[in-house]
């Protein structure tokens, strides 16, 4: 009886749950059929466990309750029975086979990623998601977008509160998305838990995973493998539409790839780069370098006053097109437009008392860095 | 000073009884010495890692960063699972194994006396090691205590170098005392007592001892090449040079794997001990519980990559690894079932050990049940890496061996020190511990199924409420262990005189020695009919 | 099973010396690490690490003689015999389960990892990332030649490894020879065999070191060169490590013969040598089958 009380905190808790999705307790229903066939399996096996607990607990407790010494429960001497214990080994095996034929089934449909209609690249980079559609000349970064002052907060969080990103991946209604997955640095993991798709993007090596997505609409996940520090900031947004506003995104994000090449043809003055380098850096450089340049001290360099941002250009413009080897400083020539690479560049070297008043233009960049 | 035991009891006593002073425990050779310092080390470990876990769960209270910074968050996570895994779990059982091995099978001491010293020794100079790299530059490990290259390799702070050699030295302590062990048990015992007469604690650990001498080097060897990986230039855990991130995981999983068996097999045997006791009847199916054991040991070097379900196996990996892993319900569900057969028709009271060995079963249990869940490996793909995990094996850890290792000291201080424990005391702490436990670990299945991963600082909103109820557990849970050092510090300094047999319903040779148990064991080897 | 007098050894000393000494090989090996790797000062970390392994290596010393003399006044029964013989299995049985983490890396690489970048098998896909990179053993050219430059040759199994092959499984016979004559009790049979043992052990350690020596001045395979050197290196190097200390225990064992030690009853010492000499062996038997010749 007394073992009882542990349940009243918990009845009590869900006596006063405001009836909100805040206290959601079970796996999302699931949008795609695997990841409804994964929900069943899910609670399949969780209502055989709730099956096996209640006969277990309930002749654990019955004998707590009626074989007590208080009650003056005198002990019988049995300690073996070999046709009960060749019974209790060979049912949970039983069991066992029954619910591992549809999870074998499950599995092998998931392990299918033949006859895709597209196929997307992603790449887990140190903390953002890289989404390349092959065949298609798109590619781009997928950041987190919610703001820091939220996170230290300094401002209200808003619905979507680290589940947002500025550039999310689109993908088409009720066609086959194969992804294939890889990392430029450490492992990252991809998850969508409404897709039921969670795989790991292993550096150097190419995962593969899809998807058919139904609804039309916004699916939204995490990185789940522990990838450094701002392992739980990078989120994976995915907005599924339609197959005509989809070709019509292609078509958008086409033009605006060309124009964003355009703009490295224009002239910039120190100004405008130090403007949008500004932007370039909080998103790309802050989150190890921090937003005020100082740093973490053993791990990342500060920039404020580095012999790199105020010394010769021509090592600092090395470092940030090519990254360093064997560190967590990426290669960046390969993920930034000439635009932002010199804006940023240019914010380095005059940002936070580095004054050197020097600036490098995107065409310079963009000879530096074929 | 040197004397051979059993010659003269009288004089062996008088020559061989405590040194004085703090020289007794740095020099000493006698297993309930060096027992005792295992067990002291673990608690102090265990209050470290608690603290640590406390600290984790206060940032964690509500979403946003409040109190420390991502980077320093990732050394908590890190350290407090290394120093929990390391330092308060398997030095807690060793210590046990110290005392209770000789006094169980009949045995004067351990084995090898001495280097049973040093494998104790070992442990607090590498845990200072480890514990040092939080003030150095770059910050403590902070790659979680899996540590996955390249995340520990490439892209770690340069503290790692003294993580692998701190590693390298608690690989050595275990080995030793897993030999001792082994020798201990297979070589010591007294005329009678046979393999299948021996207490299940006993051959919980023969087990364990094994599974330790066989994963600790394998442990030693992929921190090895992680160390020439970052030092000496080699590929291992590197496409680029031909060798494989995933290779580390392989292997780092095939010592994981058994090492959480390593974490759990010690505690079926102490449960064994305790429910018979206090049920006052035999063991139900002795022999199944030594084949399950058996069963579990083996199968636990076959299972490993259920871990690394989402890295990208071959299907039939996959699958292999799916049905071996569901096997292994199998045997515990035997051991659980043969826990509850022994409770029925006996005739039970509830003492403190009872307790905490009740609710080993039944949250042991659950966190089997969770366990048997994440083994369907579509399944898996859906609950890997989040809070669900967190939730599976902090229940078979906490209230697992945590509560086993609780048990385990109620069961026996009154034989240690010859004094009762108070047994008010001791059950305020036990209820405080079981409704601190649930409270903080079960929300966390909820937040793990609607998708909150593991080992991140700051959550979504729709995280935020189980997580407060998680972090007021986790204060109930940590404050409340402080009563468990007040109760063992009382017990030590006096209370009510324990008997011999101290428990009404103990069988065994260790109840056969006097409370408080003389200084050597069996000096006179007794025979087990 | 009797325990009629087990020995119990009185308070030690030696424990925590070594624990110490441990502590300061382990943490002078890592600040001399993290210094080169840092380019920084290597002084603290050669003097912390000399320290340690000096401390060790008398502390060891000491500790055995101890041994020894407890065994030499007969304290020692057939059970705390017992007791040593389970201890020193067990011990070997965890250096097999070391080489074998290096052995299942070698499988793994060799057999998945390898091919896979280079576009065969269920995660073929991976060759999208290392374009023209072909799966080949030896590992001649590695996915990325820049940095980690595959070596130009490797070595021929049919020169010095089969010498030492020779050499090793000879000194199996030799250790196994002197073991003989110390149950018959002819000293200075035990005395000849175990030096030329000594000898093979010795000759065996030139020839890798020299082997060393080639392959990187002459053949490019270094531990830089990918895959395969690290493997090469890595089992080759602590099989060499493990004949070093095989090499050192025998010559500790005949010292100890030439002082008239051992009985040819009692003589766990020179059985655990021997033991030991013996499974350093087999290790290289494994070897030479798959670093050398497949």
């Amino acid at each position: 009886m007394i073992k009882r009380i542990w349940l009243l905190p918990w009845i009590g808790l869900l006596v006063s749950l405001p009836a909100a999705a805040a206290w959601q307790v079970n796996l999302s229903p699931g949008s795609t059929e695997i990841a409804r066939d994964i929900r069943e399996l899910h609670m399949i096996i969780f209502w055989i466990c709730v099956a096996i607990g209640v006969v277990v607990f309930g002749v654990m407790f019955w004998s707590i309750i009626h074989h007590r010494k208080s009650r003056g429960a005198e002990a019988h001497h049995f300690h073996e029975n070999t046709f009960v214990e060749i019974l209790w080994t060979l049912i949970p095996f039983g069991i066992l086979i029954a619910m591992a034929v549809p999870a074998t089934a499950t599995l092998i449909r998931m392990y299918d990623s033949t006859e895709a209609d597209l196929d997307v690249q992603i790449t887990g980079y140190q903390w953002k998601w890289r989404y390349q559609y092959l065949g298609h000349d798109i590619d781009y970064f997928s950041v987190l977008s919610t703001p820091r002052e939220q996170i230290n907060n300094e401002a209200e969080k808003g619905e979507h509160y680290l589940l947002e990103v500025d550039n999310p991946l689109v993908l088409p209604a009720g066609k086959k998305v194969r992804f294939l997955l890889t990392s430029n640095d450490v492992i990252h993991s991809w998850w969508v838990p409404d897709f039921a798709v969670k795989k790991d993007a292993i550096p150097g090596f190419v995962n593969e995973a899809w998807v058919i997505p139904e609804e039309p609409g916004i699916y939204r996940g995490q990185c789940t493998e522990l990838c450094g520090k701002d392992h739980g900031f990078m989120p994976v947004v995915v907005e599924v539409k339609p197959q005509e506003e989809f070709d019509q995104w292609l078509a958008d994000a086409r033009s605006a790839a060309e124009a964003q090449a355009a703009a490295a043809e224009q002239d910039w003055s120190l100004e405008q780069l130090m403007e949008r380098g500004e932007q370039v850096y909080n998103s790309a450089c802050a989150a190890c370098h921090l937003p005020n340049g100082q740093g973490v001290p053993g791990a990342f360099p500060a920039l404020a006053g580095s012999p790199i941002a105020t010394g010769d250009i021509g090592p600092h413009i090395d470092i940030v097109l090519h990254g360093k080897a064997g560190t967590a400083m990426q290669a960046f020539g390969a993920q930034l437009d000439a635009v932002d690479l010199a804006a940023v560049i240019t914010y380095e070297r005059n940002a936070w008392g580095n004054d050197t008043g020097d600036s490098v233009s995107p065409q310079q960049i963009a000879e530096l860095n074929q | 000073m040197e004397s051979t035991l059993g010659q003269n009891l009288g004089d062996t006593h008088h020559a061989h009884g405590p040194a004085s002073g703090i020289g007794r425990w740095l020099f000493t050779t006698n297993h309930k010495d060096i027992g005792s310092l295992y067990l002291w080390f673990s608690l102090l470990m265990f209050l470290t890692g608690g603290t640590m876990a406390l600290l984790i769960r206060a940032e964690l209270f509500q979403p946003g960063l409040q109190l420390v910074q991502p980077e320093f968050f990732n050394q908590m996570t890190t350290m407090h699972g290394l120093i929990m895994v390391f330092g308060a779990v398997m030095p807690a059982f060793v210590g046990l194994a110290n005392w209770m091995v000789p006094m169980m099978i009949g045995a004067p001491d351990m084995a090898l006396p001495r280097m049973n010293n040093w494998s104790f020794w070992i442990l607090p100079f590498a845990f200072a090691m480890m514990i040092s790299t939080l003030f150095m530059d770059g910050g403590a490990p902070n790659f979680g205590w899996t540590f996955y290259a390249p995340l520990s390799t490439t892209y770690a702070p340069p503290s790692v170098t003294f993580f692998i050699f701190a590693i390298h030295m608690m690989g050595i302590s275990s080995i030793m005392g897993a030999i001792n062990v082994i020798a201990t048990i297979l070589n010591l015992r007294a005329p009678g007592m046979t393999m299948m007469k021996l207490p299940l604690f006993v051959w919980s650990w023969l087990i364990t001892a094994f599974l330790l001498i066989a994963v600790m080097p394998v442990l030693a060897g992929v921190v090895t090449m992680m160390l020439m990986d970052i030092h000496f230039g080699t590929s291992f855990f590197n496409a680029a040079g031909g060798g494989d991130p995933v290779l580390f995981q392989h292997v780092f999983w095939f010592f994981g794997h058994p090492e959480v068996y390593i974490m759990i097999l010690p505690a079926f045997g102490i449960i064994s001990e305790i429910i018979p006791t206090f049920a006052r009847k035999r063991l139900f199916g002795y022999a199944s519980m030594v084949y399950a054991i058996g069963s579990i040991a083996i199968l636990s070097f076959l299972v490993w990559a259920h871990h690394m379900f989402t890295v990208g196996l071959p299907l039939a990996g996959e699958l292999f690894f799916m049905f071996a892993t569901m096997l292994i319900a199998v045997p515990t569900g035997v051991k659980v079932f043969n826990w509850v057969a022994t409770m029925f028709r006996g005739s039970m009271t509830f003492e403190t050990p009872m307790l905490f060995a009740l609710a080993f079963v039944v949250l042991f249990t659950i966190g089997g049940f969770s366990g048997l869940m994440l083994a369907i490996a579509p399944a898996d793909f859906q609950y890997h890496d989040t809070y669900f995990v967190v939730a599976h094996f902090h229940y078979v850890l906490v209230p697992g061996a945590i509560f086993s290792i609780m048990a385990a000291a109620y069961y026996w201080l009154p034989k240690w020190t010859g004094h009762m424990i108070n047994e008010r005391m001791g059950k305020i702490h036990f209820w405080l511990s079981f409704v601190g436990v649930n409270i903080t670990f079960f929300p966390m299945h909820f937040v793990g199924l609607a998708g909150m991963p593991r080992r991140i600082p700051d959550y979504a909103l729709q995280f935020a409420d189980f997580n407060s109820v998680a972090s007021v557990g986790a204060f109930i849970f940590g404050l409340s262990q402080l009563l468990f050092v007040y109760n063992v510090i009382v017990c030590i300094r006096g209370g009510a005189r324990a008997t011999d047999r101290v428990w009404e319903g103990a069988h065994g040779l260790e109840w056969t020695l006097p409370s408080p148990a003389p200084y050597h064991s069996f000096s006179q080897p007794p025979v087990v009919k | 099973m009797s325990t009629a007098s087990y020995y119990v050894p009185p308070q030690s000393r030696w424990p925590i010396l070594a624990s110490i000494a441990l502590f300061l090989l382990a943490f002078g090996a890592g600040n001399l690490m993290n210094a080169l790797s840092a380019g920084a000062s290597t002084g603290t970390g050669w003097l912390l690490l000399l320290l340690g392994l000096g401390m060790l290596l008398a502390i060891l010393f000491g500790w055995f003689r101890n041994v020894v003399h407890e065994s030499m006044s007969g304290m020692y029964s057939e059970q705390m015999d017992r007791s040593f013989r389970w201890g020193m299995s067990w011990f070997i049985f965890s250096e097999v389960m070391f080489f074998a983490a290096f052995f299942g890396t070698l499988f793994y690489v060799r057999n998945l990892a390898v091919p896979w970048l280079g576009g065969e098998g269920e995660k073929g896909v991976s060759n999208m990332l290392w374009e023209g990179f072909q799966a080949q053993w030896p590992l001649m050219t590695t996915p990325d030649m820049e940095r980690f430059p595959g070596p130009e040759q490797i070595i021929s199994p049919w020169h010095l490894p089969l010498l030492n092959t020779v050499l090793l499984i000879s000194s199996s016979f030799t250790v196994t020879i002197a073991h003989k004559a110390l149950k018959l009790g002819n000293r200075s049979n035990i005395v000849l065999w175990l030096a030329v043992t000594v000898l093979l052990g010795a000759s065996f350690l030139v020839f890798q070191a020299y082997e060393y020596y080639e392959a990187y001045h002459h053949l490019g395979l270094t531990l830089h060169a990918g895959i395969y050197g690290a493997t090469f290196f890595i089992l080759t190097g602590f099989h060499g490590m493990h004949v070093t200390l095989g090499t050192l225990m025998l010559i500790i064992i005949w010292l100890r013969v030439l002082k008239g030690h051992f009985s040819a009853e009692q003589h766990f010492g020179f059985e655990a040598v021997a033991w030991y000499w013996h499974f350093v062996d087999v290790v290289w038997v494994g070897l030479f089958l798959f670093v050398y010749i497949l």
